[in-house]
């Protein structure tokens, strides 16, 4: 029996009087990578938004059997959802270890300085220049850096936000094998947004397609992979 | 030379009490990206809070040694300003959505007001006598040059020094520092890291308050103690934040000394200064030099928008 991490139930959500998610429904279980594909404007980044209660929702929010729909968005990471936004959210003014160190925030164990190590060594990259401002990283590596500033909170669930958007070719390969990787090892549940289909229907387990704000299909991710229309619309086949 | 060398410790003595406003001013930037024009009334706030305990209530007069009641009183003023500092970023400015700071920075110039006119009416706009944290006599002073050193010019720097190390270690030390931090590079990613943003912005309010409430309880010995007694410091401090890079509370205190010394040179070498007439030709020109802080403001700005240590916006997408 697999048990649900996360449930997303009837949500809806609006910008001013715009609605941009007309009910969704969702469901991310344990240990699994969910793709949600969907083009430019269809409601991808809004739809993680509003499982982080970053702006004004309607419907509910599972994470864990637990409602979480009016928990304020803090919380929700302390619950152990890790987020990663668009455009990575790194703290530029930081240097990459304090991004790091602040990744862990919500953690007060003392193994903090361990994993920080296991990171760079993992992003030797990201460990040579972890006194240097975020900032100044180039746009895959702090995308590396906001993926491993998100692990940082050991999260049970992570989102993240089109992580390929803007990246070279190879190190979008790079960054999915990566989170793969998070998965098998620690065992995170994933839902991904992406409009790469082609690599993030190999790591997904299951996905769904999204346009204008509601789910239009769903199915594993072989299943999407050989669908006709995903592959018209999103594998340029 | 003795001359010039009097001057520089009267801009250091100057510039300290700038850096300390300027700090302040600071702190709530970087937290909240406002100005606060409140600060210096705030501050004026606090100086009167250490002359309750330490002057008019004689509640502290147990201890015995008046410098032990000032400095005790001005520690009390700093722990009730941060407080006072904290409590108004909950109650006044938190309800309003910080994307649009047009109604807050109008929140803080009607605190400004507001403030100032409690003071008034709680203490009146008499000056009054404010003991100092530092022996102040004419005689309290050691000879460099032949010029006086004051040991209030001394205990001055130093205590401001402390205090901004202090500081340096909350913020980079702590975790609470770091949350400061990154709320200040990126609210939104404070958030998704688990930041409690809202108890960070109290923090950051209280810490500036602290901070400016000190500055205020060792300036008021030199120009006595009175609601209004912040008004020209605040617009000095404005400059040495501005000068010295607004996100930065280094360049801010270092901007403090610039403007202190600029102001107490350029006062000493052109305040007499009359153009060539016998007499001052216009009443106002003998308060030029008072505007050369001003002008170098305008100068930094000019060629470093963002200040000399300020953060330059440039990010790689």
């Amino acid at each position: 029996m697999t048990k649900e991490i996360l449930s997303v139930q009837n949500v809806k959500a609006s910008y001013g009087a715009i609605e941009a998610l007309h009910g969704i429904d969702l469901v991310v279980n344990e240990g699994e990578i969910v793709v949600v594909l969907g083009a430019n404007g269809a409601g991808k980044t809004t739809t993680l938004r509003a499982i982080c209660n970053m702006l004004s929702t309607s419907g509910t929010v599972m994470l864990d059997g637990e409602d979480i729909s009016k928990t304020d968005t803090a919380s929700i990471v302390a619950k152990g959802v890790a987020h990663v936004p668009q455009g990575r959210g790194t703290f530029a003014a930081l240097t990459v270890r304090e991004n790091m160190e602040v990744g862990a925030y919500t953690r007060n164990d003392d193994e903090v300085e361990a994993d920080i190590d296991m990171w760079f060594e993992k992003y030797p990259v990201l460990g040579e220049r972890q006194k240097q401002a975020a900032g100044s990283l180039s746009g895959g590596e702090q995308q590396m850096l906001a993926v491993a500033r998100a692990a940082m909170s050991r999260p049970r669930l992570m989102l993240l936000d089109e992580p390929s958007l803007g990246l070279a070719p190879l190190i979008i390969e790079d960054l999915f094998r990566t989170f793969a990787q998070i998965n098998k090892e620690q065992g995170t549940s994933m839902l991904v947004v992406e409009q790469n289909a082609n690599l993030a229907l190999e790591i997904a387990d299951r996905g769904y397609l999204i346009e204008t704000g509601l789910i239009t299909g769903s199915g594993t991710a072989d299943e999407l992979r050989n669908d006709p229309a995903v592959q018209a619309a999103y594998l340029g086949a | 030379m003795q001359l010039l060398i009097q001057r520089i410790f009267d801009g250091f003595s100057d510039g300290a009490v700038y850096a300390s406003v300027a700090v302040a001013l600071v702190l709530i930037f970087k937290a909240t990206t406002l100005i606060n024009f409140a600060q210096g009334e705030m501050a004026m706030f606090g100086a009167f809070f250490a002359y309750i305990f330490a002057v008019q209530s004689g509640w502290l007069e147990f201890l015995g040694n008046t410098y032990l009641i000032i400095w005790t009183a001005a520690i009390i003023a700093m722990v009730l300003s941060a407080l006072l500092g904290a409590t108004i970023e909950r109650t006044l400015t938190r309800p309003f959505d910080p994307e649009d700071h047009l109604p807050v920075v109008l929140i803080t110039l009607g605190l400004f007001l507001g403030i100032n006119a409690i003071a008034g009416i709680i203490w009146n706009y008499q000056a009054r006598v404010m003991p100092s944290m530092f022996p102040n006599s004419s005689k309290d002073k050691i000879t460099v040059f032949g010029a006086r050193l004051f040991y209030d010019t001394i205990g001055t720097i130093l205590t401001l020094g402390v205090v901004l190390y202090i500081l340096f270690l909350i913020l980079n030390k702590t975790k609470m520092g770091l949350a400061f931090r990154a709320v200040s590079a990126n609210v939104e990613s404070a958030r998704l890291v688990g930041v409690q943003t809202g108890r960070v912005l109290s923090f950051g309010w209280a810490l500036a308050s602290a901070f400016g409430a000190l500055g205020a309880v060792i300036v008021a010995p030199r120009i006595t103690l009175q609601p209004g007694m912040m008004g020209a410091i605040v617009i000095y401090a404005f400059a040495s934040a501005a000068v010295g890079g607004l996100d930065s509370v280094g360049g801010a205190a270092l901007g403090g000394v610039i403007i202190g010394l600029t102001k107490s040179l350029g006062n000493g070498y052109l305040g007499n200064w009359h153009f060539g007439f016998e007499e001052p030709p216009l009443n106002f020109l003998p308060a030029t030099p008072l505007l050369i802080p001003v002008v170098l403001m305008l100068v930094v700005l000019w060629y470093r928008p963002s200040g000399l240590y300020g953060t330059k916006r440039i990010e790689r997408v």
